[in-house]
């Protein structure tokens, strides 16, 4: 013991300040700390959690009810009774705006949970079995990466019928994919490594030696990704929903407020702006997160 | 014994490990002395890797064991150290829920028991701290102590075999010597058998009671490890030898092997070694030597011992 404190004095004796505040460093506290450090990062994470409070208390926050129709009052300016005007209903876009946060990031997670969901599954499988569940699963990826995304979503959607759940749906489908790739490649990288023989060497099981040590291996990358996705998510709900694919009225999307407003651009402009900063703000602060997690969970940017 | 495809990368390997003892295997790298091993563990790596043979680990054979057996054994009753510490822990997990996994899987111990009994290991192998130790990651403990941490998860159900692939290769020379010295308390203490892989002859010589000598895929020479050092008998075994750097000898150029070793499959008839053998006559080229024994426990792959007359080789080669 003696002689290992002499031979290993860095670790003995680690830097002061790091045993006083915080003994363990797990991984995800590491990554936590870097990405603090990133001022961008941060405010993406600022814009995603305002977002999501504004989701949540909708009902509090809005005014005026999103479906309640007054005709006499309709293409109203902004003003202090109407924040952001009224649309051509005469329905207060503040308000509709607020519900919206409800359904883009509703659309966002639950879709990104999905398409995260099945694509690891088939990824881990597809990677670490190899050969033909390889090839079947690999090809059927291949496939569905062909099509232009949108353009998939649309012919889910046409198939499902338009709804705002068969928008979610198809968002799911043509994301997984991109999981799937994902998590198999990490798992082609990870079990090669000597880890999963020592794993192995120690009589562990396929199914737990995936679970336990292959998984949680490919979480960084798939947490950078989800982020990523989720904005595509909500840019991909508000275009189905512009095209009347997705969200029915009088349901708030935000790609729907902007297509029922298109013909009245130029008098009544309040009505496009609001929505349109809407998805842009969301679909920044996912962004800005990701490329943040990207740094903060990318091992080679550990010092 | 393994198949890579169609080329065999390893065979004819006869060799037996007494229980308690340490059995040193030698060679050259890429002569397929991590494969053995990892054949005896039924951890070929697939695609293709195919064992044929037997593998007699306590009258049972683990060549014809069901995976499930095979599960059974690793870890519990044949257990392995890796040649690199810093990527044999998964960088993941704590140290501890790491050394819990055997237990747990094999011992179906609860938490708690097995947690305690973790901290008694890694004190065992003497490591400082033991318990704070359990709670850290392993990219907070150096080379020396992760594999530190490797052989407290390898002895931690108590093996009959510990196979050691090459464990102390990656480390610095001092913390090498600790971890050699730690080995060799443990197989006094415990009655492991240990299986220790090497390319380093000094390693040998510390440790182990008995060596086999391997090239290219074959077990070329066995001996006690006094009888290899005295009276080594393959020519290659000798050149081995002969390659160790002697500090107290100044010499010009140290001593090398001419050549490599063969590709899998390259030499087809006659004598692995005889392409790179000083003493190669025609019948090392045209037919294969099997391993006889030389008397006491001391066997040899090579025509120039065939009718134990063989002349003292190294007298011949050191004049």
């Amino acid at each position: 013991m003696a002689e290992l404190a002499q031979s290993t004095p860095p670790l003995n004796n680690p830097p002061v300040m790091e045993q006083s505040d915080d003994k363990v460093i797990s991984p995800w506290k590491d990554a936590w700390r870097s990405f603090k450090k990133n001022k961008l990062a941060m405010v993406g994470l600022g814009i995603v959690v305002f977002f999501i409070l504004i989701a949540i208390f909708a009902p509090l926050l809005a005014p005026y009810s999103f479906s309640d129709q007054k005709l006499a009052d309709k293409h109203l300016a902004p003003s202090g009774e109407h924040w952001f005007g009224t649309d051509e209903f005469g329905r207060d876009i503040f308000s509709r705006v607020l519900y919206g946060a409800r359904i883009s990031l509703w659309v966002g997670f639950v879709s990104v949970a999905g398409s995260v969901i099945v694509g690891s599954a088939l990824g881990i499988v597809a990677g670490y079995y190899g050969k033909i569940v390889d090839g079947i699963i690999s090809r059927i990826f291949d496939i569905l990466l062909a099509f232009p995304s949108i353009l998939l979503a649309i012919a889910v959607v046409s198939v499902l019928g338009p709804s705002l759940r068969n928008a979610l749906i198809a968002i799911a489908i043509i994301n997984v994919p991109i999981f799937g790739r994902l998590v198999r490649s990490r798992v082609l990288s990870v079990k090669e490594e000597e880890y999963i023989t020592a794993a192995k060497a120690i009589g562990m099981k396929d199914s737990r030696i995936l679970i336990h040590h292959v998984l949680p291996n490919s979480m960084a990358p798939i947490i950078v990704q989800g982020t990523l996705a989720i904005a595509t998510a909500i840019i991909e709900a508000a275009a189905l929903g512009f095209l009347g694919l997705g969200a029915q009225p009088p349901t708030p999307e935000w790609g729907k407020m902007l297509a029922d407003s298109r013909d009245f651009i130029i008098q009544a402009p309040w009505t496009v702006i609001f929505p349109g900063l809407a998805i842009m703000l969301t679909v920044l602060g996912f962004n800005l997160m990701g490329d943040g997690l990207r740094d903060a969970l990318d091992p080679r940017m550990k010092s | 014994m393994t198949d890579d495809g169609e080329i065999s990368v390893v065979n004819s390997i006869d060799f037996q490990v007494n229980s308690g003892e340490v059995l040193g295997i030698v060679g050259e790298s890429g002569c397929g002395k991590s494969v053995t091993s990892l054949s005896v563990m039924g951890l070929v790596p697939s695609p293709a890797g195919k064992v044929e043979g037997d593998i007699l680990f306590n009258g049972e054979n683990l060549v014809s064991a069901s995976e499930k057996r095979m599960r059974q054994i690793r870890g519990n009753e044949i257990a392995m150290i890796f040649q690199e510490p810093m990527t044999s822990l998964n960088p993941v997990f704590t140290i501890g829920s790491q050394l819990i996994e055997a237990l747990q899987i094999h011992k179906k111990w609860p938490k708690k028991k097995a947690q305690a009994h973790a901290v008694d290991m890694l004190k065992m192998v003497g490591l400082p701290r033991a318990e704070e130790l359990m709670k850290d990651f392993p990219h907070q403990l150096s080379g020396g102590m992760r594999q530190r941490v490797m052989i407290a998860m390898a002895m931690i159900c108590a093996p009959k075999l510990l196979i050691a692939d090459e464990p102390t290769t990656a480390l610095d020379v001092t913390i090498q010597a600790q971890i050699l010295e730690l080995m060799k308390k443990l197989n006094e203490e415990t009655d492991t058998a240990i299986m220790m892989i090497t390319h380093d002859l000094g390693v040998v010589a510390e440790m182990c009671q008995r060596v086999v000598v391997m090239y290219a895929g074959k077990v070329v020479e066995e001996a006690d490890v006094k009888t290899i050092f005295t009276s080594p008998k393959h020519p290659y075994t000798v050149g081995l030898i002969q390659s160790v750097p002697d500090m107290r000898d100044k010499k010009e150029r140290l001593y090398s092997i001419p050549g490599n070793v063969p590709k899998p499959g390259s030499v087809k008839t006659g004598c692995q070694f005889a392409p790179r053998c000083a003493h190669a006559f025609d019948r090392c080229i045209s037919e294969t030597p099997a391993l006889e024994s030389l008397g006491g426990n001391q066997r040899v792959r090579c025509w120039l011992y065939e009718d134990e007359k063989g002349v003292d080789i190294v007298d011949r080669t050191i004049s």
